[in-house]
């Protein structure tokens, strides 16, 4: 199947031209995880200011899904409080990323936990 | 730019095959088993053709068959199925219609031997050798790798196989036309072939043989020897024939040299990087790379973006979500194998094209890299 068959035009374009990513140096937390069936690794740095996630940045070794995943999840939690960002889940991703081919579903799943292992290790190292 | 570097998956046809098969479908369109003149016109350039790609390997006889994969389940199950039962040799780099074609013979009672290769993708003829029982019927190695390029030594694989008396099938998909094979002298009792990779027509493949019996798996009229039954596809048949023809080893020097040029140059921009198979004994058309750090279908679809067309053998390029059998064979990591890339070109290969895919793939790899948490 040709990538722009397979992929929405979303998701191409955030492939092609990522913006969120990068590392956070002094991050307030840290998410990283990894699909064991594929391969793929994402990494989340998350900087929280007054409970809210003020900058986030991934870094990711993955297919096309993977990077827009990563970039997406960081579009969605930037500016939101801890808790609202809790509330995003792998399904919310996909639909903005005007969905995702089945055989990729795993990707946005991915997105997910980085994101709340980033907040687990934010709320560890804050003692909450 | 539009740049196509993955004729290792098929190849635009020569427009002189295009020419040659356009009769077949509505001046000279008789069935080869009628007996008007239709039909005899299409017989006697059907067995012009025959006669052609069997000179070409010196075969006995040339089964015409719908491509490189019908050719591998009919020699394959064909010398299975003509024994009974016994024992087969294979390597753990075959193509899928060779290794598919074992499992399934294996569970139908068939004992089967899978043959490692070392780091570059070499079969040690040697390990063959040891691997002979008193029941083997068969030894199937494909004359060099569709993915990685290594070329093996079909010729010693064919002089135990003689010293043996065993059945020795070669896959020669990737190579013929580019590599020689003269069946009689390598003692190579069968042969598979198609058209697609060399410049014709898909759907049409062809069995050499020479000195072996087989069982047909497609049952019907007498075609082919009464080993392969069905109308033949003359318009394909003329067009492989053809593009035999055609071929040559001005060809396969000016693809070695582009394909030196592209290797060449990827080691001189991009760093961490590991080719994949042999550097010598080499297919003329084959470049496989390994970026570390970053993901093949990555690579692919930024590519694409450019008008280069590429292949991967990532897991997650693949419907199965798994690394390249071979890539794992040769023993790379699946991470590595994941950041694999691979560029194959054909007789229309420009350095121009060359050129312009290796600066694409330099800004490409740079970009994913800086992307990647594996940081290089």
């Amino acid at each position: 199947m040709a990538y722009n068959e397979m992929y929405s035009k979303e998701l191409i374009r955030r492939f092609r031209n990522p913006k969120n990513y990068g590392e956070i140096k002094n991050a307030d937390g840290i998410g990283k995880v990894g699909n064991k069936t594929c391969g793929d690794v994402m990494w989340l740095f998350i900087k929280v200011k007054k409970d809210k996630i003020e900058k986030i940045k991934f870094k990711t070794f993955g297919c096309p899904a993977a990077i827009s995943v990563s970039d997406m999840v960081c579009d969605l939690a930037k500016g939101k409080t801890i808790n609202e960002a809790k509330k995003i889940t792998n399904k919310l991703i996909a639909e903005k990323l005007q969905g995702l081919p089945k055989l990729k579903y795993h990707c946005s799943l991915l997105g997910e936990q980085a994101l709340h292992k980033a907040i687990e290790d934010y709320k560890k190292k804050n003692g909450r | 730019m539009k740049v196509y570097l993955d004729n290792g998956a098929t190849t635009k046809v020569d427009e002189r095959v295009v020419k040659k098969m356009l009769p077949y479908f509505t001046e000279k369109f008789g069935n080869a088993s009628s007996l008007h003149s239709f039909g005899q016109q299409a017989k006697l350039d059907l067995d012009e053709a025959r006669n052609l790609i069997r000179k070409k390997l010196n075969a006995d006889k040339i089964i015409f068959t719908s491509g490189g994969s019908e050719s591998d389940n009919l020699a394959i199950k064909g010398i299975a199925y003509s024994k009974g039962k016994g024992h087969i040799i294979t390597s753990k780099i075959e193509h899928h219609a060779v290794e598919e074609s074992c499992k399934s013979l294996e569970k139908q009672g068939f004992q089967v031997t899978y043959i490692d290769v070392d780091k570059e993708g070499f079969v040690n003829p040697k390990n063959i050798e040891k691997a002979i029982r008193k029941d083997t019927i068969l030894v199937t190695i494909m004359t060099a790798n569709n993915e990685i390029g290594t070329i093996q030594d079909i010729e010693e694989i064919g002089k135990i196989c003689k010293e043996k008396n065993i059945i020795f099938h070669t896959d020669a998909v990737q190579t013929f036309t580019k590599i020689p094979i003269d069946m009689k002298k390598m003692n190579i009792n069968l042969v598979s072939i198609s058209a697609h990779k060399i410049h014709g027509p898909k759907g049409i493949g062809a069995l050499a043989i020479y000195n072996a019996e087989i069982k047909r798996l497609i049952d019907g009229g007498p075609q082919e020897f009464e080993l392969r039954a069905g109308t033949e596809n003359i318009p394909g048949i003329r067009g492989l024939a053809e593009a035999v023809k055609i071929s040559n080893d001005k060809d396969v020097k000016q693809m070695e040299k582009l394909r030196d040029r592209l290797i060449d140059g990827i080691f001189k921009k991009i760093d961490n990087v590991k080719l994949n198979g042999s550097r010598k004994k080499r297919l003329c058309n084959n470049v496989n790379v390994c970026f570390k750090g970053i993901e093949g279908e990555a690579i692919g679809a930024h590519l694409d973006a450019k008008g280069i067309a590429s292949s991967s053998g990532s897991a997650c390029s693949s419907k199965s979500l798994k690394p390249s059998h071979v890539l794992k064979a040769i023993g790379l990591s699946d991470a590595d194998a994941n950041g694999c890339l691979r560029l194959t070109l054909s007789k229309y290969t420009t350095e121009k094209e060359i050129d312009y895919a290796l600066e694409s793939l330099e800004g490409i790899i740079k970009f994913l890299r800086r992307i990647s948490p594996y940081g290089l």
